[in-house]
Protein backbone atom coordinates (compact mmCIF):
# COMPACT_ATOMS: atom_id res chain seq x y z
CA UNK A 1 0.00 0.00 0.00
CA UNK A 2 0.96 3.93 -0.65
CA UNK A 3 2.75 4.84 2.58
CA UNK A 4 0.67 7.84 2.16
CA UNK A 5 -2.63 6.30 2.03
CA UNK A 6 -0.66 4.49 5.30
CA UNK A 7 -0.30 7.51 7.32
CA UNK A 8 -3.62 9.39 5.98
CA UNK A 9 -5.40 6.55 7.38
CA UNK A 10 -3.06 6.08 10.10
CA UNK A 11 -3.89 10.23 11.24
CA UNK A 12 -7.08 9.59 10.55
CA UNK A 13 -7.24 6.68 13.35
CA UNK A 14 -5.49 9.35 15.83
CA UNK A 15 -8.14 12.09 15.17
CA UNK A 16 -10.86 9.88 15.47
CA UNK A 17 -9.53 9.03 19.18
CA UNK A 18 -9.93 12.73 19.94
CA UNK A 19 -13.47 13.24 18.30
CA UNK A 20 -14.82 9.83 20.26
CA UNK A 21 -13.71 11.24 23.46
CA UNK A 22 -16.00 14.28 22.50
CA UNK A 23 -18.65 12.09 21.55
CA UNK A 24 -18.27 9.81 24.64
CA UNK A 25 -18.89 13.23 26.96
CA UNK A 26 -21.77 14.46 24.38
CA UNK A 27 -23.38 11.21 24.48
CA UNK A 28 -23.30 10.90 28.54
CA UNK A 29 -25.10 13.92 29.10
CA UNK A 30 -27.75 12.93 26.71
CA UNK A 31 -28.25 9.56 27.82
CA UNK A 32 -28.77 10.51 31.46
CA UNK A 33 -30.34 13.46 31.20
CA UNK A 34 -32.17 13.55 27.89
CA UNK A 35 -30.74 17.20 27.07
CA UNK A 36 -28.35 17.96 24.43
CA UNK A 37 -25.31 20.45 25.20
CA UNK A 38 -25.49 22.74 21.96
CA UNK A 39 -22.36 24.58 24.06
CA UNK A 40 -19.72 21.19 24.79
CA UNK A 41 -17.59 22.84 21.94
CA UNK A 42 -17.23 26.07 23.71
CA UNK A 43 -16.78 24.03 27.01
CA UNK A 44 -13.59 22.54 25.18
CA UNK A 45 -13.14 26.34 23.87
CA UNK A 46 -13.11 27.22 27.92
CA UNK A 47 -10.45 24.90 28.87
CA UNK A 48 -8.00 25.53 26.17
CA UNK A 49 -8.05 29.16 26.90
CA UNK A 50 -7.60 27.44 30.94
CA UNK A 51 -4.68 25.57 29.45
CA UNK A 52 -3.04 28.42 27.75
CA UNK A 53 -3.41 31.26 30.28
CA UNK A 54 -2.39 29.27 33.09
CA UNK A 55 0.77 27.56 31.04
CA UNK A 56 1.65 30.53 28.76
CA UNK A 57 0.89 33.24 31.38
CA UNK A 58 1.06 32.32 34.53
CA UNK A 59 3.57 29.84 34.01
CA UNK A 60 2.15 26.68 35.79
CA UNK A 61 3.69 23.15 34.19
CA UNK A 62 1.70 21.98 31.30
CA UNK A 63 0.09 19.20 33.38
CA UNK A 64 -0.88 21.06 36.46
CA UNK A 65 -2.57 23.30 33.78
CA UNK A 66 -4.30 20.72 32.35
CA UNK A 67 -5.17 18.92 35.64
CA UNK A 68 -7.15 22.59 36.32
CA UNK A 69 -8.24 22.67 32.57
CA UNK A 70 -10.17 19.45 33.33
CA UNK A 71 -11.36 21.19 36.10
CA UNK A 72 -12.36 24.15 34.58
CA UNK A 73 -14.87 21.56 32.46
CA UNK A 74 -16.23 19.98 35.11
CA UNK A 75 -16.90 22.93 36.81
CA UNK A 76 -18.61 24.74 33.82
CA UNK A 77 -20.08 21.71 33.45
CA UNK A 78 -22.27 21.78 36.44
CA UNK A 79 -22.76 25.39 36.03
CA UNK A 80 -24.55 24.57 33.05
CA UNK A 81 -26.65 22.33 34.82
CA UNK A 82 -27.50 24.15 37.68
CA UNK A 83 -27.47 27.62 36.21
CA UNK A 84 -29.86 26.72 33.03
CA UNK A 85 -30.78 22.79 32.41
CA UNK A 86 -32.23 22.06 36.15
CA UNK A 87 -34.83 25.39 35.88
CA UNK A 88 -36.23 23.79 32.59
CA UNK A 89 -35.88 20.48 32.90
CA UNK A 90 -39.52 19.72 32.72
CA UNK A 91 -39.94 21.93 29.65
CA UNK A 92 -39.89 21.09 25.90
CA UNK A 93 -37.00 19.71 24.36
CA UNK A 94 -36.82 22.88 21.76
CA UNK A 95 -36.09 25.66 25.17
CA UNK A 96 -33.26 23.26 26.45
CA UNK A 97 -31.74 23.13 23.13
CA UNK A 98 -32.56 26.74 22.72
CA UNK A 99 -30.59 27.60 26.09
CA UNK A 100 -28.07 25.39 25.30
CA UNK A 101 -27.58 27.14 21.99
CA UNK A 102 -27.87 30.69 23.41
CA UNK A 103 -24.70 29.82 25.98
CA UNK A 104 -22.66 29.02 23.30
CA UNK A 105 -22.84 32.29 21.99
CA UNK A 106 -22.57 33.98 25.05
CA UNK A 107 -19.25 31.83 25.85
CA UNK A 108 -17.80 33.12 22.40
CA UNK A 109 -18.70 36.70 23.04
CA UNK A 110 -17.18 36.08 26.48
CA UNK A 111 -13.77 35.20 24.75
CA UNK A 112 -14.20 37.36 22.57
CA UNK A 113 -14.52 40.20 25.18
CA UNK A 114 -12.26 39.24 27.48
CA UNK A 115 -9.26 37.40 25.07
CA UNK A 116 -9.70 38.86 21.41
CA UNK A 117 -9.98 37.18 18.35
CA UNK A 118 -6.60 36.21 18.25
CA UNK A 119 -5.01 33.12 17.46
CA UNK A 120 -3.07 31.79 20.37
CA UNK A 121 -0.67 28.60 20.42
CA UNK A 122 0.29 27.19 23.34
CA UNK A 123 3.57 27.10 22.18
CA UNK A 124 4.61 23.73 23.48
CA UNK A 125 6.49 21.63 20.07
CA UNK A 126 6.46 18.25 20.08
CA UNK A 127 8.15 16.19 17.90
CA UNK A 128 6.96 14.18 14.29
CA UNK A 129 7.59 10.89 14.75
CA UNK A 130 9.57 9.55 11.42
CA UNK A 131 8.36 5.24 11.66
CA UNK A 132 10.26 3.73 8.67
CA UNK A 133 8.98 6.91 6.30
CA UNK A 134 5.43 6.96 7.90
CA UNK A 135 5.09 10.65 9.77
CA UNK A 136 3.01 11.02 12.76
CA UNK A 137 2.56 13.84 14.95
CA UNK A 138 3.56 12.31 18.51
CA UNK A 139 0.79 15.41 19.76
CA UNK A 140 -1.84 13.34 17.77
CA UNK A 141 -0.52 10.18 19.24
CA UNK A 142 -0.85 11.53 22.55
CA UNK A 143 -4.14 12.48 21.83
CA UNK A 144 -5.12 9.38 20.41
CA UNK A 145 -4.19 7.46 23.53
CA UNK A 146 -5.07 9.85 26.30
CA UNK A 147 -8.81 9.64 24.47
CA UNK A 148 -8.56 5.43 24.43
CA UNK A 149 -7.56 5.51 27.87
CA UNK A 150 -10.39 8.33 28.92
CA UNK A 151 -12.95 6.03 27.06
CA UNK A 152 -11.62 3.11 29.07
CA UNK A 153 -11.92 4.48 32.41
CA UNK A 154 -15.35 5.71 31.68
CA UNK A 155 -16.05 2.31 30.64
CA UNK A 156 -15.31 0.66 33.91
CA UNK A 157 -16.18 3.43 36.19
CA UNK A 158 -19.96 2.99 34.15
CA UNK A 159 -19.70 -1.27 34.32
CA UNK A 160 -18.46 -1.72 37.67
CA UNK A 161 -19.82 0.85 40.16
CA UNK A 162 -22.40 2.05 41.77
CA UNK A 163 -22.90 5.31 40.63
CA UNK A 164 -22.13 4.54 37.37
CA UNK A 165 -24.58 1.54 36.96
CA UNK A 166 -26.85 4.06 38.52
CA UNK A 167 -26.07 6.32 35.74
CA UNK A 168 -27.20 3.66 33.37
CA UNK A 169 -29.90 3.04 34.74
CA UNK A 170 -31.32 6.56 35.31
CA UNK A 171 -32.41 6.59 31.51
CA UNK A 172 -34.13 3.54 31.76
CA UNK A 173 -36.92 4.79 34.72
CA UNK A 174 -36.02 7.92 36.09
CA UNK A 175 -39.38 7.72 38.74
CA UNK A 176 -37.87 4.36 40.42
CA UNK A 177 -34.38 5.30 40.83
CA UNK A 178 -35.48 7.58 44.38
CA UNK A 179 -36.80 3.79 45.17
CA UNK A 180 -33.19 2.58 45.19
CA UNK A 181 -31.96 5.67 47.44
CA UNK A 182 -30.50 7.22 44.69
CA UNK A 183 -31.13 11.11 44.44
CA UNK A 184 -31.57 12.36 40.88
CA UNK A 185 -30.56 15.57 40.92
CA UNK A 186 -27.09 14.47 42.34
CA UNK A 187 -26.83 11.84 39.78
CA UNK A 188 -27.53 14.74 37.29
CA UNK A 189 -24.85 17.03 38.97
CA UNK A 190 -22.45 14.35 38.70
CA UNK A 191 -22.87 13.49 34.97
CA UNK A 192 -22.77 17.13 34.37
CA UNK A 193 -19.64 17.07 35.96
CA UNK A 194 -18.02 13.67 34.61
CA UNK A 195 -19.20 15.53 31.07
CA UNK A 196 -17.70 18.73 31.19
CA UNK A 197 -14.75 17.10 32.71
CA UNK A 198 -15.01 15.00 29.50
CA UNK A 199 -14.48 18.26 27.49
CA UNK A 200 -11.66 19.63 29.63
CA UNK A 201 -9.82 16.71 29.05
CA UNK A 202 -10.33 17.03 24.83
CA UNK A 203 -9.29 20.51 25.18
CA UNK A 204 -5.91 19.45 26.92
CA UNK A 205 -5.04 17.27 24.03
CA UNK A 206 -6.12 19.71 20.98
CA UNK A 207 -4.86 22.49 22.67
CA UNK A 208 -1.53 20.95 21.76
CA UNK A 209 -2.73 20.91 18.13
CA UNK A 210 -4.71 23.78 17.09
CA UNK A 211 -4.43 27.09 18.24
CA UNK A 212 -6.86 28.87 21.01
CA UNK A 213 -9.55 31.25 19.32
CA UNK A 214 -13.49 32.48 20.49
CA UNK A 215 -14.74 30.51 18.00
CA UNK A 216 -12.50 27.19 17.79
CA UNK A 217 -15.18 25.11 19.22
CA UNK A 218 -17.08 25.78 15.45
CA UNK A 219 -14.19 23.43 14.73
CA UNK A 220 -15.11 20.53 16.36
CA UNK A 221 -18.93 21.42 17.64
CA UNK A 222 -20.80 20.61 14.70
CA UNK A 223 -18.67 17.67 13.80
CA UNK A 224 -19.41 16.25 17.03
CA UNK A 225 -23.20 16.53 17.06
CA UNK A 226 -22.86 14.43 13.65
CA UNK A 227 -20.90 11.34 14.95
CA UNK A 228 -23.61 11.67 18.12
CA UNK A 229 -26.46 11.36 15.76
CA UNK A 230 -24.68 8.77 13.68
CA UNK A 231 -23.97 6.75 16.43
CA UNK A 232 -27.47 7.14 17.66
CA UNK A 233 -27.96 10.05 20.16
CA UNK A 234 -27.06 8.89 23.89
CA UNK A 235 -25.72 5.58 22.72
CA UNK A 236 -21.95 5.71 23.62
CA UNK A 237 -20.52 2.96 21.47
CA UNK A 238 -22.77 3.52 18.52
CA UNK A 239 -20.94 7.49 18.70
CA UNK A 240 -17.40 5.73 19.41
CA UNK A 241 -17.67 3.53 16.24
CA UNK A 242 -19.09 6.47 14.56
CA UNK A 243 -16.11 9.06 15.35
CA UNK A 244 -13.84 6.84 13.47
CA UNK A 245 -16.13 6.14 10.20
CA UNK A 246 -15.97 9.95 9.78
CA UNK A 247 -12.77 10.07 11.00
CA UNK A 248 -11.80 7.84 7.88
CA UNK A 249 -13.72 9.27 5.55
CA UNK A 250 -12.09 13.00 6.26
CA UNK A 251 -8.79 11.86 6.49
CA UNK A 252 -8.88 9.33 3.03
CA UNK A 253 -11.03 11.68 1.19
CA UNK A 254 -8.24 14.46 2.33
CA UNK A 255 -5.82 11.93 0.67
CA UNK A 256 -7.39 11.65 -2.82
CA UNK A 257 -9.39 14.71 -3.02
CA UNK A 258 -8.59 17.78 -0.81
CA UNK A 259 -9.56 18.10 3.29
CA UNK A 260 -12.03 20.45 2.08
CA UNK A 261 -14.32 17.49 0.20
CA UNK A 262 -12.90 15.76 2.43
CA UNK A 263 -15.61 17.21 4.87
CA UNK A 264 -18.01 17.61 2.24
CA UNK A 265 -17.75 14.17 1.92
CA UNK A 266 -18.35 13.28 5.33
CA UNK A 267 -21.47 15.19 5.54
CA UNK A 268 -23.00 13.48 2.31
CA UNK A 269 -21.90 10.48 4.44
CA UNK A 270 -23.88 11.65 7.53
CA UNK A 271 -27.07 12.80 5.40
CA UNK A 272 -27.50 9.56 3.28
CA UNK A 273 -26.95 7.80 6.68
CA UNK A 274 -29.80 9.61 8.58
CA UNK A 275 -31.97 8.70 5.71
CA UNK A 276 -30.88 5.13 5.51
CA UNK A 277 -30.38 4.76 9.82
CA UNK A 278 -31.72 7.18 11.76
CA UNK A 279 -31.81 5.44 14.59
CA UNK A 280 -28.40 5.59 14.46
CA UNK A 281 -25.69 2.47 13.04
CA UNK A 282 -26.09 0.45 15.63
CA UNK A 283 -29.67 1.33 16.96
CA UNK A 284 -32.09 -1.31 16.16
CA UNK A 285 -35.81 -0.24 15.90
CA UNK B 1 -46.54 -1.43 71.85
CA UNK B 2 -46.76 1.61 69.22
CA UNK B 3 -46.96 0.80 64.97
CA UNK B 4 -44.28 -0.13 62.94
CA UNK B 5 -45.51 2.39 59.82
CA UNK B 6 -48.66 4.80 60.97
CA UNK B 7 -50.54 6.85 58.27
CA UNK B 8 -52.73 9.51 60.21
CA UNK B 9 -54.79 11.16 57.80
CA UNK B 10 -53.62 10.79 54.44
CA UNK B 11 -55.56 12.44 51.62
CA UNK B 12 -53.49 12.55 48.23
CA UNK B 13 -54.29 13.12 44.39
CA UNK B 14 -53.35 14.52 41.56
CA UNK B 15 -53.73 18.39 40.58
CA UNK B 16 -57.31 18.70 41.18
CA UNK B 17 -58.58 15.16 41.03
CA UNK B 18 -58.45 13.66 44.53
CA UNK B 19 -57.56 10.06 44.80
CA UNK B 20 -57.14 9.32 48.79
CA UNK B 21 -59.24 10.94 51.75
CA UNK B 22 -58.43 11.01 55.13
CA UNK B 23 -56.55 7.40 55.17
CA UNK B 24 -55.44 5.86 58.02
CA UNK B 25 -53.62 2.71 58.60
CA UNK B 26 -51.32 0.48 61.07
CA UNK B 27 -48.64 -1.76 60.39
CA UNK B 28 -47.00 -3.73 63.38
CA UNK B 29 -43.61 -5.20 63.22
CA UNK B 30 -43.40 -8.46 61.96
CA UNK B 31 -47.16 -8.35 59.85
CA UNK B 32 -48.25 -8.84 56.99
CA UNK B 33 -51.21 -6.56 56.20
CA UNK B 34 -52.82 -5.90 53.10
CA UNK B 35 -54.84 -3.42 51.15
CA UNK B 36 -57.62 -4.90 49.06
CA UNK B 37 -60.19 -3.15 46.74
CA UNK B 38 -60.57 -2.65 42.84
CA UNK B 39 -59.20 -1.21 40.22
CA UNK B 40 -59.09 2.86 40.95
CA UNK B 41 -59.65 2.83 44.39
CA UNK B 42 -56.10 4.79 45.48
CA UNK B 43 -54.46 1.66 46.17
CA UNK B 44 -51.25 2.25 43.84
CA UNK B 45 -51.53 6.40 44.96
CA UNK B 46 -51.00 5.33 48.96
CA UNK B 47 -48.07 3.13 47.68
CA UNK B 48 -46.71 5.82 46.16
CA UNK B 49 -47.15 8.51 49.33
CA UNK B 50 -45.49 5.99 51.65
CA UNK B 51 -42.70 5.84 49.53
CA UNK B 52 -42.46 9.33 48.79
CA UNK B 53 -43.56 9.48 45.08
CA UNK B 54 -46.49 11.35 45.98
CA UNK B 55 -46.41 13.99 48.11
CA UNK B 56 -49.79 13.65 50.57
CA UNK B 57 -51.69 16.82 50.74
CA UNK B 58 -52.72 16.64 54.23
CA UNK B 59 -52.20 13.99 57.05
CA UNK B 60 -49.14 12.46 58.12
CA UNK B 61 -46.83 9.20 58.07
CA UNK B 62 -44.23 7.45 60.34
CA UNK B 63 -41.91 5.08 60.37
CA UNK B 64 -41.30 3.89 63.75
CA UNK B 65 -42.38 7.37 64.80
CA UNK B 66 -40.13 9.05 62.78
CA UNK B 67 -42.36 11.81 60.33
CA UNK B 68 -41.98 10.81 56.61
CA UNK B 69 -44.64 12.88 55.22
CA UNK B 70 -42.24 15.75 54.06
CA UNK B 71 -39.13 13.66 52.55
CA UNK B 72 -38.01 12.75 49.08
CA UNK B 73 -38.47 8.97 48.35
CA UNK B 74 -34.77 8.48 47.89
CA UNK B 75 -34.64 9.20 51.95
CA UNK B 76 -37.63 7.23 52.51
CA UNK B 77 -35.87 4.33 51.55
CA UNK B 78 -32.79 4.83 53.63
CA UNK B 79 -35.51 5.25 56.82
CA UNK B 80 -36.39 1.60 55.49
CA UNK B 81 -39.20 1.17 53.40
CA UNK B 82 -38.41 -0.56 50.69
CA UNK B 83 -41.44 -0.62 47.23
CA UNK B 84 -42.03 -3.20 44.82
CA UNK B 85 -43.54 -1.13 42.06
CA UNK B 86 -46.65 -1.90 40.23
CA UNK B 87 -45.58 -3.84 37.10
CA UNK B 88 -42.43 -4.55 38.63
CA UNK B 89 -39.77 -1.54 36.73
CA UNK B 90 -36.66 -3.40 36.39
CA UNK B 91 -34.38 -1.72 34.37
CA UNK B 92 -34.83 -3.72 31.46
CA UNK B 93 -31.10 -3.16 29.81
CA UNK B 94 -29.25 -3.92 32.64
CA UNK B 95 -28.72 -7.16 33.92
CA UNK B 96 -30.35 -9.16 36.99
CA UNK B 97 -27.42 -8.81 39.21
CA UNK B 98 -27.12 -4.91 38.48
CA UNK B 99 -30.46 -4.54 39.28
CA UNK B 100 -29.71 -5.95 42.60
CA UNK B 101 -26.58 -3.79 43.10
CA UNK B 102 -29.05 -0.48 42.78
CA UNK B 103 -31.23 -2.41 45.33
CA UNK B 104 -28.15 -1.96 47.16
CA UNK B 105 -27.65 1.66 45.94
CA UNK B 106 -27.54 3.40 49.89
CA UNK B 107 -24.03 3.48 51.56
CA UNK B 108 -25.40 1.23 54.37
CA UNK B 109 -26.40 -1.47 52.08
CA UNK B 110 -23.15 -1.12 50.19
CA UNK B 111 -20.93 -2.25 52.85
CA UNK B 112 -23.59 -5.73 53.06
CA UNK B 113 -23.48 -6.19 49.42
CA UNK B 114 -21.74 -9.88 49.20
CA UNK B 115 -23.66 -11.47 51.74
CA UNK B 116 -26.71 -9.94 51.13
CA UNK B 117 -26.79 -10.69 47.11
CA UNK B 118 -25.99 -14.45 48.60
CA UNK B 119 -28.98 -14.78 50.81
CA UNK B 120 -31.13 -13.17 47.71
CA UNK B 121 -29.59 -15.73 45.36
CA UNK B 122 -30.38 -18.62 48.41
CA UNK B 123 -33.79 -17.12 48.47
CA UNK B 124 -34.32 -17.40 44.61
CA UNK B 125 -32.04 -19.43 42.77
CA UNK B 126 -33.62 -18.68 39.87
CA UNK B 127 -31.69 -15.28 39.94
CA UNK B 128 -28.62 -16.64 40.59
CA UNK B 129 -29.02 -18.84 37.37
CA UNK B 130 -30.01 -15.38 35.51
CA UNK B 131 -27.44 -13.40 36.84
CA UNK B 132 -26.01 -11.94 33.83
CA UNK B 133 -29.11 -12.18 31.91
CA UNK B 134 -30.63 -8.40 31.24
CA UNK B 135 -33.75 -8.49 33.48
CA UNK B 136 -36.03 -7.15 30.20
CA UNK B 137 -35.74 -10.45 29.02
CA UNK B 138 -36.83 -12.40 32.12
CA UNK B 139 -40.26 -13.73 32.08
CA UNK B 140 -42.94 -11.93 34.18
CA UNK B 141 -42.50 -14.56 37.23
CA UNK B 142 -39.09 -14.32 37.92
CA UNK B 143 -39.22 -10.41 36.95
CA UNK B 144 -41.48 -10.42 40.12
CA UNK B 145 -38.38 -12.23 41.90
CA UNK B 146 -35.91 -9.71 40.71
CA UNK B 147 -38.12 -6.80 41.96
CA UNK B 148 -38.83 -8.13 45.20
CA UNK B 149 -34.96 -9.20 45.34
CA UNK B 150 -33.89 -5.60 44.44
CA UNK B 151 -36.63 -4.09 47.08
CA UNK B 152 -34.90 -6.76 49.72
CA UNK B 153 -31.11 -5.47 48.85
CA UNK B 154 -31.32 -2.26 51.40
CA UNK B 155 -32.83 -4.91 53.84
CA UNK B 156 -36.15 -2.95 54.74
CA UNK B 157 -37.98 -2.31 57.84
CA UNK B 158 -40.85 -2.66 56.07
CA UNK B 159 -41.86 -3.93 52.02
CA UNK B 160 -44.31 -2.30 50.31
CA UNK B 161 -45.56 -4.53 47.26
CA UNK B 162 -47.58 -3.24 44.71
CA UNK B 163 -49.84 -5.76 42.70
CA UNK B 164 -47.53 -8.21 42.95
CA UNK B 165 -49.71 -10.50 40.42
CA UNK B 166 -50.64 -7.88 38.28
CA UNK B 167 -50.27 -9.14 34.56
CA UNK B 168 -49.04 -12.33 35.61
CA UNK B 169 -50.54 -16.12 34.48
CA UNK B 170 -52.76 -17.41 37.43
CA UNK B 171 -50.30 -20.09 37.56
CA UNK B 172 -47.25 -17.56 38.30
CA UNK B 173 -49.50 -15.85 40.49
CA UNK B 174 -49.56 -18.46 42.70
CA UNK B 175 -46.16 -18.70 42.31
CA UNK B 176 -45.77 -15.19 43.44
CA UNK B 177 -48.03 -15.83 46.69
CA UNK B 178 -45.77 -18.64 47.67
CA UNK B 179 -43.01 -15.84 47.41
CA UNK B 180 -44.82 -13.17 49.85
CA UNK B 181 -45.29 -16.06 52.14
CA UNK B 182 -41.53 -16.99 51.86
CA UNK B 183 -40.63 -13.29 52.49
CA UNK B 184 -43.02 -13.33 55.74
CA UNK B 185 -40.91 -16.51 57.07
CA UNK B 186 -37.86 -14.14 56.75
CA UNK B 187 -39.35 -12.09 59.27
CA UNK B 188 -40.33 -9.18 57.40
CA UNK B 189 -43.42 -7.23 57.55
CA UNK B 190 -45.01 -6.45 54.42
CA UNK B 191 -47.58 -4.11 53.23
CA UNK B 192 -49.40 -5.74 50.35
CA UNK B 193 -51.57 -3.60 47.80
CA UNK B 194 -53.98 -6.32 45.96
CA UNK B 195 -57.18 -6.18 43.44
CA UNK B 196 -56.81 -10.45 43.89
CA UNK B 197 -58.62 -9.89 47.02
CA UNK B 198 -59.01 -13.80 47.64
CA UNK B 199 -55.52 -14.92 47.01
CA UNK B 200 -53.85 -12.00 49.28
CA UNK B 201 -56.47 -12.89 52.32
CA UNK B 202 -54.44 -16.21 52.58
CA UNK B 203 -50.99 -14.84 52.76
CA UNK B 204 -51.65 -11.67 54.91
CA UNK B 205 -52.51 -11.60 58.74
CA UNK B 206 -55.20 -8.38 58.40
CA UNK B 207 -56.33 -6.35 55.76
CA UNK B 208 -58.13 -3.08 54.85
CA UNK B 209 -60.92 -2.88 51.98
CA UNK B 210 -60.05 1.02 50.21
CA UNK B 211 -62.58 1.83 47.88
CA UNK B 212 -62.97 5.46 45.83
CA UNK B 213 -60.20 6.75 48.37
CA UNK B 214 -61.55 5.35 51.70
CA UNK B 215 -61.31 2.86 54.15
CA UNK B 216 -64.45 0.86 54.24
CA UNK B 217 -63.55 -1.87 56.47
CA UNK B 218 -60.40 -3.49 58.24
CA UNK B 219 -60.11 -6.61 60.16
CA UNK B 220 -58.38 -9.91 60.10
CA UNK B 221 -58.09 -11.84 57.36
CA UNK B 222 -60.09 -14.60 58.60
CA UNK B 223 -62.53 -12.14 59.62
CA UNK B 224 -62.55 -10.28 56.19
CA UNK B 225 -63.30 -13.60 54.34
CA UNK B 226 -66.33 -14.63 56.26
CA UNK B 227 -67.83 -10.76 55.73
CA UNK B 228 -70.63 -10.90 53.90
CA UNK B 229 -70.23 -7.48 51.64
CA UNK B 230 -66.56 -8.67 50.90
CA UNK B 231 -67.75 -12.61 49.96
CA UNK B 232 -70.65 -10.62 47.82
CA UNK B 233 -68.65 -8.19 46.09
CA UNK B 234 -64.95 -9.38 46.23
CA UNK B 235 -64.89 -13.43 46.34
CA UNK B 236 -67.86 -13.87 44.17
CA UNK B 237 -69.69 -16.08 46.61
Amino acid sequence: MDIYLLEAIVNGLLLGGVLALLSLGLNLIFGVIDVVWIVYAEIVMSSMYAVYWLHNYYGWPLFLAFAAAIAVGSIIGVLVHVLVIQPILGSAPINQLLATGGLLFFLQSLATLLFGTEYRNLGVRLPVLNIDGLYISFARLIAFGVALAGAIILYLFLARTYLGTAIRAISQDREIMGLMGVNEKRIYIITSAIGGGLAGLAACLLVLQYDVHPFIGLTFGPITFMICVLGGLGDMIGGFIAAFIISQIIAIGGFYFSSELAEVMAFVFFIVMILIRPQGILGKK
Amino acid sequence: MSALLTLDGISAGYGSFAALFEVSLQVESGEAVGVVGPNGAGKTTLMRVISGLLRPSAGSFALEGMPLEHLPAYRIVEAGIAHVPENRRLFGRLTVEENLRMGAFLPAARKHFAERLAWVYELFPRLQERRQQMAGTMSGGEQQMCAIGRALMSKPKILLMDEPSAGLAPLVVEQVFELVKRIRREGFTVLIVEQNVGQVLEVVDRAYLLETGRIKLAGPSAELKNNDFIRASYLGI
